[in-house]
């Protein structure tokens, strides 16, 4: 019976558009607050993108999941410029679904980007949490990455 | 493998047989959901209750399919149908109650007044189960199969097929040289299938039968009788699938150093296209999951299996009506099966690509915007390599044939999802002239050479205003002096349609608020009360959104975008949209994708409206039903009657409210398609008319285009535009019109009768 249980299990997995293990820490309230609007949300945060990946081009291709409601750049603190991410604000959730079913792990601007739910958009989300003024993850990297503004700024640093 | 798989089996019956008597219910209920939701497996499940010979087994199913029935489950019912089906194989059920069930069902083609697409579906029960049980039914019961198939025949002869036309991916004016390739309604392509078989003795080779190697075993089994099954009568609320036709891209030719692919008539097609789309049904969610199992189906070295997956996939992106899932879902599906089969599956995918553009004259229109959707998409994920080169014959045709016009509208689409300069520099120089347009505003009164333009000095101060955070009321004086080119007398108040205010106003706003789409939204929020005003009448609005075309001709993007907030906003209603998207201003434009996708993202969001109004109709009605309950449960206590009215009386007048605003939405809603359908008939009456008495053909690819969208709005908002059948009938669609716009009301009307 196991067996079979577990081959039904499989039909009901959905397993792309699950909560991921991540948790914004900066988020007020408690955690149990933070998963209860993760799950109803129908706000996505997209990272890895370009520093030259425009608004334009994230509207037309998480359009193809459903009608969008705002679209929302993240930004440098500092410089006020792209800084590789955004919010996808959907209106409905079934289509932020899709997005993170089948526009998660696709590429735009020839690099994999990924998605994943956003408790809400508020104002100071927009900006970028690195100490540079750019996301964390630029601040430390190693490699080069030329549409993220080349080496990690404490390489730069050096 | 077969041998560990028949191990499996027999393991898992004797564990399961031991919990049998405790866990029999959930057990059974089990696998009556394996029957419904698995139908890919279903032999290995129907071998498994052979082995565990479980009594009432079948009264279950039964229960199961009547209740799907009535819930218009019909994908389940097939499933449920030939599990049964196959339960005669492993001698669980016997045979002359099946075929007496398959009597039930034939004989429902004798019923009266009932919509052929219920007759169509329980015929398709009967015949799709016959390559799984076909020979033991024949063995069995020859004469009462051999009625059952003539009644089929004559079935399949006498019902109507007008409108096969309307859901075919090609038109058929031009008949293909590769009878193979010729697309069947499904009902048709199944009985020339069984027929085959019949031919055949039956024999049928591909189905995977565990059952076999456990006959001795399965034949000891005492065999009961299926419970008689009348079919549920046909009602009101009973939706039974739409017709559709069966797609065909690949034949036998198609992969010359491979396995053969199985011929079109052929069961075994059948029976991997079933499997197939099953699995795809089952694993839509789960990409890498869906197509792993897709590439993992039997029979991998003895069919051209990646051939028939994307033959598949491309079945169920172009059927029409719509697609089954989310056309975005089959992009990204074929991309993973690409990773997975780096070394085979793209070059099937590009012969397919290469096939499909080569049919693009006949191809339906709507199914040429999914091919550009999916083309430019998946180049996008590839660094948008491509042979164009072997695409160059376009470039000697007319820019309105389907072939450079495909082109066109994928390059423009490849665009959107990177920037202008990408696209030209990875097409060839000699196809320049299809390369879409450099998205940048144009704004009239941006040169000083434009100064002698009427408004122009009004533009200047309005630039200045904005740009110093002018205020609504501000603007307002600023336009005040604005003449109207319309009028002798100036009306005092100003608000009545000027046109060259509205001119001045959106024309310097959007090329203010040019930078990005973000920009251009707070702009028009910032506006909205100006805009408000300037839109209040029709013309306003009509002429708000010539202002933005004009402004953004070159960025269709941009124009939906803002088309799209203004309606949100109610700065324009859908009615105006589809009445811009008619007019003269726009001719030009006319057969181009995006103001398609414009239409048909203004009549969803009509709908949207309708049902959102209903639903809170719905709930506030409910919310008094349980305040009703309430009270009444506590009625006891009932000293303040009055009290209690006091209550009822806001949810009331609530209820009142909403009702007058749906109907008011829907009465919007019913205006819309009027208003696009009867543009559609004048369109393509002058056209008609032009083109008889000037003895040209009238079969230009525009006419090909315009009719194609026509059905296109039938087809896709089909459940709404069936409550105006009346309406349409006795003002629109009358007998007097011409017989090709008739024509496609008339297909509509057969697809649900």
């Amino acid at each position: 019976a196991m067996a079979v249980s577990g081959t039904l299990s499989i039909l009901r997995s959905d397993s792309y558009a699950d909560l991921s293990q991540y948790r914004d820490q900066h988020f007020r309230g408690t955690r149990y607050d933070q998963e209860r609007l993760l799950r109803k949300s129908c706000t996505l945060y997209v990272g890895n993108l370009s520093f030259y990946t425009t608004e334009e081009q994230i509207h037309e291709l998480f359009g193809k999941s459903g009608d969008i409601k705002k679209v929302i750049m993240g930004l440098d603190k500092v410089k006020k410029t792209a800084c590789g991410f955004c919010f996808v604000e959907y209106y409905a959730r079934g289509d932020a679904e899709n997005a993170m079913r089948y526009i998660n792990g696709t590429r735009l601007d020839d690099r994999i980007i990924r998605t994943d739910w956003d408790a809400g958009f508020k104002e100071g989300r927009q900006y970028g949490r690195g100490r540079s003024g750019g996301q964390v993850r630029d601040e430390y990297r190693q490699d080069y990455d030329a549409g993220r503004g080349g080496y990690g700024k404490t390489v730069q640093c050096q | 493998s077969n041998s560990s798989l028949e191990s499996n089996l027999e393991g898992l019956a004797g564990v399961l047989e031991a919990d049998l008597p405790n866990y029999k219910s959930k057990i059974l209920r089990i696998l009556c959901t394996v029957a419904r939701l698995l139908p890919e497996k279903l032999t290995v499940y129907t071998t498994l209750v052979g082995l565990l010979n479980a009594r009432n087994y079948n009264f279950a199913m039964i229960r199961q399919l009547k209740e799907c029935l009535k819930v218009n489950m019909y994908n389940e019912a097939v499933h449920l149908v030939r599990f049964l089906s196959d339960l005669v194989n492993c001698h669980v059920i016997a045979a002359p109650s099946m075929v007496a069930m398959f009597e039930n069902f034939v004989s429902v083609t004798q019923e009266e007044d009932v919509p052929q697409v219920r007759c169509d579906w329980y015929m398709f029960a009967f015949l799709s189960s016959l390559p799984w049980v076909g020979k033991e039914l024949y063995e069995k019961k020859d004469a009462e199969m051999d009625r059952l198939l003539s009644q089929t025949e004559s079935y399949l002869k006498r019902r109507q097929k007008i409108h096969v036309p309307m859901l075919q991916v090609w038109t058929a004016d031009k008949p293909h040289p590769q009878e193979e390739v010729s697309e069947l309604y499904y009902l048709d392509c199944l009985w020339s299938q069984i027929q085959k078989l019949k031919k055949d003795r039956w024999q049928e080779r591909h189905i995977l039968r565990p059952y076999l190697a456990f006959d001795s075993i399965l034949c000891e089994a005492l065999q009961h009788n299926l419970p008689p099954f009348t079919p549920p009568p046909h009602t009101e609320d009973s939706v039974y699938p739409m017709p559709r036709v069966i797609f065909r891209m690949f034949d036998y030719t198609d992969d010359p150093e491979g396995p053969v692919m199985p011929g079109s008539h052929s069961v075994e097609r059948f029976v991997i296209e079933e499997n197939l789309h099953c699995i795809i049904k089952s694993h839509w969610k789960e990409r890498k999951t869906c197509a792993a199992q897709l590439l993992s189906y039997p029979g991998n070295n003895k069919i051209p299996l990646n051939y028939h997956i994307v033959e598949v996939i491309f079945a169920e992106l172009f059927q029409l009506p719509s697609p089954p899932h989310i056309e975005v879902m089959y992009t990204t599906l074929l991309i993973e099966l690409c990773k997975l089969q780096p070394g085979s599956l793209p070059q099937v995918l590009a012969q397919a690509t290469e096939m499909l553009y080569m049919r693009l004259d006949t191809m339906n229109t709507t199914c040429v915007d999914r091919f550009i959707n999916w083309f430019s998409h998946h180049l996008s994920n590839f660094q948008f390599r491509g042979s164009w080169e072997d695409w160059s014959d376009c470039l000697t045709q007319d820019l309105e044939k389907p072939k450079p016009k495909f082109v066109r509208e994928v390059l423009e689409k490849c665009m959107r999802l990177s920037y202008h300069q990408r696209i030209i520099d990875i097409v060839p120089a000699s196809f320049s002239v299809l390369s879409p347009a450099n998205p940048v505003c144009i704004y009239k009164y941006g040169d000083e050479s434009n100064r002698s333009l009427p408004g122009y000095t009004v533009a200047l101060c309005l630039t200045i205003a904005i740009k110093n955070k002018a205020s609504n009321d501000e603007i307002f004086s600023i336009l005040k002096d604005v003449p109207n080119p319309n009028q002798d007398d100036d009306d005092d108040e100003g608000f009545t349609f000027n046109p060259l205010k509205i001119e001045v106003f959106v024309q310097t706003l959007l090329h203010l608020a040019a930078k990005s789409f973000s920009h251009s939204f707070s702009a028009l929020a910032k506006f909205h009360e100006v805009f408000k005003t300037l839109a209040e009448s029709d013309e306003g609005k009509l002429h708000v959104l010539r202002v933005v075309y004009e402004v953004w001709k070159n960025h269709p993007q941009m124009i939906a975008v803002l088309v799209d907030k203004m309606i949100r906003t109610q700065i324009v209603d859908c009615a105006a949209v589809a009445n811009w998207i008619f007019s003269s201003e726009l001719a030009h434009d006319f057969t181009r994708f995006y103001i398609w996708e414009i239409l048909h993202s203004t009549i969803r969001k009509m709908n949207k409206h309708v049902l959102k109004i209903h639903k809170e109709l719905e709930e506030t009605k409910a919310r008094l039903a349980r305040q009703h309950k309430r009270r009444d449960s506590d009625d006891d206590d009932d000293d303040d009657d009055r009290s209690s009215d006091r209550e009822d009386g806001p949810l009331e007048e609530q209820i009142e409210r909403l009702q007058e605003k749906v109907e008011s939405a829907q009465s919007e809603q019913k205006n819309l398609f009027l208003v696009i359908f009867q543009r559609f008939i004048m369109l393509l009456t002058e056209h008609l008319v032009r083109c008889e008495t000037g003895g040209i053909d009238v079969f230009t690819p525009w006419y090909k285009s315009c009719i194609e969208r026509l059905q296109q709005i039938f087809l896709q908002h089909h459940q709404i535009i069936q409550q105006y059948m009346v309406t349409l009938e006795n003002l629109l669609f009358t007998a007097e019109l011409d017989h090709h716009i008739l024509a496609v009301f008339q297909q509509f009307c057969a697809l649900q009768a």
